[in-house]
């Protein structure tokens, strides 16, 4: 296995959501062909675009909250051991268990064990990007336990057999005539004259929830944050589901990626006005749960917080890469990407899609395994501008492209060629053949001024939809030059 | 005021009109214009491939050629860009500190055409002549990296005869991307037929921008489809005036015409 950087362990393959099975081009090409997709995600993504540039733009002091969350997090990571520690702590001082989990194998053999001791065969979930990257539901299946999505975008995928293709909004990839279907389908005892309304489509899924809230005794979570100095986690949602689910059972067992800790209370106002209006547009967010450890009497009384690795340790090594960590997941990034509102978040293959997802995935599981996400950007910038913690995913991605090239072995016949380039371009007579050289492609275009559009490849890939030009006769400098002989 | 030109190596290489506009415009505000002989590539495209190392000297060729120029002024807001933000950290990350001193130092005194028209030299009105429907794409490394905002837009207002369209959807990419339009070929199109959906709808006849690169994506794809569209750099545009409207500056491709060549 290709280790990137300095032996650290990377996410293990086999187990989660972070490879594809296709590259992202090949994965792209059907996606960009599928017309009810582009609608879709035309339509939803313009319209979080503009709830959000209005919400963000009545801030005065927007730039400044900004940076404050990119300060806060940089320091955090800078000392995350110790904020880590010191969590555990709090949290085993409040009557909860703390387990570390190296990668995805060690955290779903600890809830699956946990979940197991309880005696329960089904759980109810709360949306978890952490849970969906370890594949937990696969592996509590594996063990007779079910698992039961209860955000509604998550159900709509869960019953569906489908994958998640946004961060915030699982289900973006459906609309509401595709949602009608699903559940006619595959809820059971469903209202067979159920319409494609929003609200009849909602009342639906509740129904179908709700049983499952009151009958379940396990819950699982993921976390937004947790504050190491007082040990709580909090949760952010719009349905109430999580709510349902973090009060309800008898047991709650938190999975939580570890980048996600902050110091102190007073972190958590400056993350809770910038998460909800990057990611959903709102001034501020419906559900914000927020418990430390148990309460006798009230709420779960057994709780478990499983902090994950799964390569983030290997991504804190690299001191440009390192910055993906400060991610707070609100997909600001995905509903601004050019590419991410063409495609859609499967042509990425990783649960985390969009400009985040090609900077976070290629880092989890080393560069090599996730090769192609990298390149998967035009670097037009819209993500790092709109970035509520002010990550430079264009320099990441450039980055990673690099840490891809200089981890081949053997020379690509792209590599001679940017390496013979590179020569010329470093030596003005050299670089003078070199375009003398290209100049001669006029005669391919027979006096014609674009060039003939079936040219073998790698020219083909531009030409078999855009010309190209005929090459001058001489360069501007060699008119100049010529010009100005004196 | 000196300005030594740097034409860029797609601009020198394939569309020379571009830097031709460029010098001729600087000379009519009555500016010396030198091209230094030793220039070539800023880098770019080997650090946005992944090749930073194979840069470096590329860096260091840049840096050579233009030693000791004054202001150097480059129509191409992408490559202004990469000089400002890519050059002396690749540099720095290879060890040549020296280089990476030099390179800052060398961006201090560059600028993108637009930046320098409007900043340094503080004018709006150049005195150009364009009579005909423009609408302008504000290509994205001038609009996030560079910041140029309206400055080519205040240029084009000024322009006589010239009827500015304002495009919709001005601030998404066109897909060009570098290496991007050929290793994401297919995304790169879904993204440029949008754009051109976006140019088509304004009636413009001409597509202007400040980079030469996204230009040749935008053109050849308006091209191939044998739209009446054309695209023409900024620097094409403020170039011309009255004494000097030919064929070559209406509304023909901004690739495909030598400027040396006058019929």
């Amino acid at each position: 296995m290709t280790q990137v950087f300095l032996g650290l362990p990377t996410a293990p393959r086999g187990v989660g959501h972070l490879r594809g099975e296709q590259s992202f081009p090949d994965a792209a090409r059907g996606a960009l062909r599928d017309g009810q997709l582009r609608a879709n995600l035309g339509h939803a993504t313009s319209t979080i675009r503009g709830k959000r540039a209005a919400v963000v733009g009545e801030v005065p002091d927007w730039a400044e909250l900004r940076e404050a969350g990119r300060a806060i997090k940089a320091a955090t990571m800078a000392r995350l051991d110790e904020h880590l520690i010191a969590l555990e702590e709090q949290v085993t001082a409040r009557g909860g268990t703390v387990h570390w989990a190296r990668d995805a194998n060690e955290a779903n053999e600890i809830v699956t064990r946990l979940v197991q001791a309880t005696g329960a065969d089904e759980v109810v979930k709360v949306k978890s990007m952490a849970t969906q990257e370890i594949g937990l539901n696969e592996a509590l299946e594996a063990a007779g336990i079910t698992a039961h999505e209860t955000d509604l975008a998550e159900l709509i995928v869960q019953l569906g057999e489908d994958k998640p293709s946004h961060i915030l909004v699982p289900a973006i990839h459906k609309n509401r005539a595709e949602i009608r279907e699903i559940f006619l389908r595959t809820m059971p005892g469903v209202d067979e004259t159920l319409t494609d309304e929003p609200r009849r489509l909602a009342m639906a899924a509740r129904e179908h929830l709700r049983e499952r809230f009151l009958r379940a005794t396990v819950a699982i979570s993921g976390a937004n944050f947790a504050v190491a100095e007082t040990g709580t986690l909090a949760v952010v949602e719009s349905e109430g589901n999580g709510r349902m689910c973090l009060t309800l059972p008898r047991t709650l067992i938190t999975v939580m990626a570890i980048e996600k800790v902050v110091p102190t209370w007073r972190d958590l106002e400056v993350f809770l006005q910038l998460l909800p209006r990057s990611s959903t547009g709102e001034r501020m967010n419906p559900y914000t749960s927020l418990w430390a450890g148990v309460t006798p009497g009230d709420g779960p009384q057994e709780f478990h917080l499983v902090l994950l690795d799964n390569g983030r340790t290997a991504v804190l090594a690299d001191e440009i890469g390192r910055e993906a960590l400060h991610c707070i997941r609100c997909s600001a990034c995905l509903n601004v990407c050019p590419v991410y509102e063409r495609t859609g978040g499967h042509a990425y293959g990783s649960v985390y899609p969009g400009p985040i997802g090609a900077v976070l995935s290629p880092q989890l599981t080393g560069v090599e395994d996730n090769a192609s996400l990298p390149y998967a950007s035009s670097l037009c910038g819209a993500c790092y501008d709109v970035c509520p913690v002010a990550i430079d995913i264009p320099s990441i991605l450039v980055h990673l492209r690099a840490e891809h090239v200089e981890a081949q072995t053997y020379p690509t016949p792209e590599a001679v060629a940017f390496r013979t380039l590179s020569k010329a371009m470093s030596n003005p007579r050299l670089w003078r053949l070199a375009q003398k050289a290209a100049g001669l492609g006029r005669f391919l275009a027979r006096g014609k001024p674009t060039l003939p559009a079936a040219l073998p490849p790698p020219a083909s890939k531009w030409t078999r939809t855009r010309d190209l030009p005929t090459p001058p006769a001489k360069t501007f400098t060699q008119q100049w030059a010529e010009e100005h002989r004196s | 005021m000196k300005v030594a030109l740097f034409a860029t190596c797609l601009v020198d290489t394939l569309t020379p009109q571009v830097a031709r506009a460029t010098a001729t415009l600087l000379e009519r505000l009555g500016h010396e214009v030198v091209v230094p002989l030793g220039q070539s590539c800023c880098g770019q495209m080997h650090v946005n491939t992944g090749y930073r190392r194979e840069a470096v000297p590329i860096v260091a060729n840049h840096v050579r050629a233009f030693a000791g120029a004054e202001a150097i002024v480059a129509p191409s807001g992408s490559c202004v860009a990469s000089i400002h933000h890519q050059q002396a950290a690749v540099a720095r990350r290879a060890g040549e500190h020296a280089l990476a001193d030099e390179a800052e130092a060398l961006a201090g005194r560059t600028y993108e055409l637009s930046q320098f028209l409007v900043d340094v030299l503080g004018v709006t009105d150049v005195g150009a002549y364009y009579p005909h429907r423009v609408t302008y794409h504000p290509t994205c490394h001038s609009l996030r990296l560079l910041r140029v905002g309206d400055r080519p837009l205040q240029l084009l207002r000024a322009v006589r005869g010239l009827d500015l369209v304002e495009l919709p959807g001005a601030d998404q990419c066109c897909g060009f991307g570098g290496t991007f339009a050929v290793k994401n070929a297919d995304t790169s199109t879904a993204m440029l037929t949008d754009k051109m959906a976006n140019i088509l709808g304004t009636h413009a006849e001409v597509c202007t921008a400040g980079d030469a690169s996204c230009l040749m994506h935008i053109g050849g794809g308006l091209s191939r489809l044998c739209s009446g569209t054309r695209t023409v750099h900024l620097a094409e545009i403020l170039a011309s005036t009255e004494d000097a409207v030919t064929p070559h500056q209406t509304t023909r491709p901004a690739f495909g015409t030598d400027s040396g060549s006058r019929r």
